[in-house]
């Protein structure tokens, strides 16, 4: 009988010699021009080319500005709760002539089960031109991009992005730190430190910040307990760092990001609330200790009292209602680029 | 069952020791002569195999495969795994338990084995280790050995408690199986569905951590160790990180019988190959980091890993065509595991092509005491594969015999093609140039 000759080795398993190994083959995402995954897929050009658009649509007269996608049909697909961003969305696309439908998870045949490809493929067959969609499963725009083709906006896939949010904090940051700036390059937000603070793991605006500020030049800074920041997302790009201390974080900070903890979304965490708020709470007293002078911004829903007083999200520093009106703007951008690119067919 | 000769081929045997010219004569389902080339004498009217520039190897042997009935026809059945099997160049594999019902009973085991199933090739079932692979009450080992089972294991669940598992391996080997572990302590992978790492954390997908297989191949192999019995054969299915297979080499050199197989996505491919969610790429373990890989790589070219073995786990379209976390684990492999085996390991890593084919044959048909299987010595079941070890072609999935099409292998360069599948003396697959 043939026995398996075992050759035993001591030492632990290094590759004795460098081999090469198989490539990991190219994205084909997006597959269409019009659409908007990740910030990933907009080059420092397209971004300018946003911003800029954001503000020259935001100026436009209202009559007139509704002709540039008149009659054009977007649907509106939201499998999570939404305030701001399906409003914001829903108005940038009727302000442009657009017209909208929302489908909700709870009031559409999602409910009976019908997949989300099928939901898809619905209504692209119903005639809409181009799918704003929120959905709880990280990667979930990739997949209807995949099945429909059609200009897909990820107005946020669970844990991972929320791209148009980046966005307008973009422009915020700008508007406060950079006025008057025309243009951006990878130099814009150089010398400029943004610290993200909270429950990093579970936010799709983080990650979505992280990747997209350091290509302008700044810093991410990101702060929060080891259950909620794993050290791994240092690795997930360049130019983030974790600081743990929240003081040392907002110290060196010209914006303070807070973030909500993601109760739906902790899986079983056990999280003691109030050793949370004791470390990572942006008081009043803090804030005018450690960063008197930094613009404190928070995606929104903000829960008052737990990782932000009051005081301080109704204060002076604070701009987060100019990121909800900024959203406005920028999704008109956002949603005219989503059909007209597909209309001039450059990769499609 | 009609005689056949191979005539004109390159016998390849490691197991034999043979790698020479041939002329082959199957007689009965069994090798019945081989001879130097045009030797052969009294086969006026045997039907002939021209295998003239083709490479004659033992048929090869799969440990690790899902055929999915009973219970899951639509994924897959014993007849389109085995047939898909036999495109792939295998002859004998093995088939786990976790079909519904799970695989726990004198009666699922020679349902299995019932003609009745179309098999292709010879199916070896591996019974479940515990009462519906709940991982709480053992089986009856001697009566599933006797209806056909090679083997026992819970299969995409792991045996978690430690006197469950003890008592696996105990009444395992006294009945001379081994025990199959999925090494995976569940405990530490609660909603994970990739590798813990920089590209979960990108993704915004929970991770499955590498110490949740190392874990339990450690806790397992202390396990081993305590029993103080050297029947007990641990056996790690699926290897993939680079602290599990450390376990297994130092269980080895401490004389234990311990071994393991490795798969080829997980020699082949990282996380970075989910790409942007990419199901096909999802399996459970997943694809892990380039250091584990590249371990895996390792272990195979220095001796430590016994076997390749594809856990061939057919899933229908509409299941992986879902949200990454909603995709069920598992990708297709009986069909590119010889191709990708011969591109990477031998051509690329400059792996002996014999050591590649005892990989795939002789060491898993030992692993498992198939015997007969894995060798062309004269006596051994006429289990034979012929491919042109030269040919390189491009995988199409379009044209798998499986029922499904859930790889990450489709449109990949392959090297090696499999012209004729011989099972027990008969044709199982043709594919003649």
């Amino acid at each position: 009988m043939f026995r398996p000759r075992i050759r035993m080795t001591t030492a632990a398993p290094i590759l004795r010699r460098q081999l090469s190994t198989p490539q990991v083959p190219a994205s084909p995402f997006p597959y269409n021009p019009g659409s908007l995954l990740s910030v990933l897929d907009l080059s420092i050009e397209a971004i300018g080319a946003l911003l800029k658009r954001a503000t020259e649509l935001e100026q436009m007269d209202p009559v007139g500005r509704d002709r540039i996608l008149a009659k054009r049909r977007i649907a509106l697909l939201f499998y999570e709760s939404s305030t701001r961003t399906r409003t914001s969305f829903e108005l940038a696309a009727k302000s442009l002539g657009a017209y909208t439908t929302l489908v909700s998870s709870l009031s559409s045949s999602i409910e009976k089960g019908e997949s989300l490809k099928d939901t898809g493929l619905t209504l692209r067959a119903l005639g809409a031109e181009a799918i704003i969609i929120r959905q709880n499963f990280s990667g979930a725009a990739w997949l209807l991009e995949a099945e429909t083709r059609l200009p897909i906006i990820n107005a946020g896939d669970g844990m991972h992005e929320h791209p148009t949010q980046a966005l307008l904090d973009l422009r915020t940051i700008l508007a406060h730190l950079c006025p008057g700036v025309e243009l951006v390059d990878e130099k814009t937000l150089a010398g400029i430190t943004v610290s993200i603070v909270g429950d990093i793991l579970h936010s799709r605006v983080a990650r979505s910040n992280m990747l997209l500020l350091p290509r302008l030049g700044a810093t991410v800074v990101l702060c929060g307990p080891k259950e909620l920041l794993p050290e791994l997302a240092a690795k997930a790009g360049p130019g983030i760092e974790i600081e743990r201390n929240f003081q040392a974080a907002i110290e060196r900070s010209q914006v303070v990001m807070m973030l909500r903890i993601q109760a739906e979304r902790l899986a079983g965490l056990q999280l003691d609330l109030n050793e949370y708020k004791e470390n990572y709470q942006l008081t009043g007293p803090r804030l005018a200790t450690y960063a008197p002078k930094a613009v404190v911004l928070h995606p929104g829903p903000i829960i008052r009292g737990l990782e932000i007083t009051a005081g301080v999200a109704d204060g002076f520093q604070s701009a987060i209602l100019e990121q909800v009106t900024n959203g406005v703007a920028i999704r008109m951008a956002v949603v005219e680029r989503a059909l007209t690119s597909a209309q001039n067919g450059d990769r499609a | 069952m009609t005689d056949l000769v191979i005539r004109g081929g390159h016998l390849l045997d490691p197991a034999a020791g043979i790698d020479a010219p041939k002329d082959i004569l199957l007689k009965a389902g069994r090798v019945a002569e081989i001879t130097a080339p045009g030797k052969l004498k009294g086969i006026s009217g045997v039907e002939v195999i021209d295998a003239t520039g083709l490479t004659v190897a033992p048929g090869l042997v799969d440990i690790h495969v899902h055929l999915r009935e009973p219970g899951f026809g639509y994924k897959e059945t014993i007849a389109t795994g085995t047939a898909c099997a036999a495109a792939g160049g295998f002859t004998s594999v093995a088939a786990m338990p976790n079909t519904h019902p799970v695989n726990d009973s004198v009666e699922t085991t020679r349902w299995m084995l019932s003609p009745d199933r179309g098999a292709q090739i010879r199916v070896f079932p591996i019974a479940a280790a515990t009462r519906g692979s709940k991982g709480e009450t053992i089986n009856d080992y001697a009566a599933l050995k006797s209806a056909g089972a090679v083997a026992v294991s819970d299969d995409g669940l792991p045996i978690l408690k430690d006197g469950v598992m003890r008592e696996t391996l105990a009444a395992a080997a006294r009945v001379g199986l081994c025990v199959i572990q999925h090494a995976e302590d569940t405990r530490m992978t609660q909603g994970g569905c990739m590798n813990l790492g920089p590209a979960s954390f990108r993704l915004g997908l929970r991770g499955m951590p590498a110490e949740a297989e190392s874990a339990i191949v450690e806790r397992d192999i202390r396990l081993v160790t305590e029993l103080r019995d050297s029947r007990v054969h641990l056996h790690v299915a699926h290897t993939s990180t680079a602290a599990a297979l450390n376990a297994v080499r130092q269980a080895r050199r401490n004389g234990l019988r311990v071994t393991c197989e490795v798969a080829p996505h997980h020699f082949l491919l990282t996380d970075e190959h989910v790409g942007f969610y990419n199901t096909n790429a999802k399996m459970c373990p997943p694809l892990r980091s380039a250091a584990d890989r590249d371990a895996m790589i390792e272990g195979i070219l220095d001796g430590v890993v016994d076997a390749i073995a594809t856990d061939h786990a057919p899933h229908a379209v509409h299941e992986k065509e879902v949200e990454f976390e909603n995709a069920p684990n598992g990708i297709n492999g009986l069909e590119t595991s010889l191709g990708l085996a011969l591109r990477w390991l031998h051509k690329e890593w400059k792996l002996p092509m014999g050591r590649v084919l005892s990989l795939l044959s002789a060491q898993p048909a030992a692993l498992l005491g198939m015997k007969g299987r894995g060798t062309l010595a004269v006596g051994s079941f006429a289990d034979v594969v012929m491919f042109d070890a030269k040919a390189e072609w491009t995988y199409n999935v379009l044209a798998t015999k499986s029922k499904s099409k859930n790889t990450p292998f489709d449109g990949w360069p392959m090297l090696g093609k499999v012209r004729w599948t011989i099972s027990e003396g008969r044709i199982a697959y043709s594919n003649p140039a």
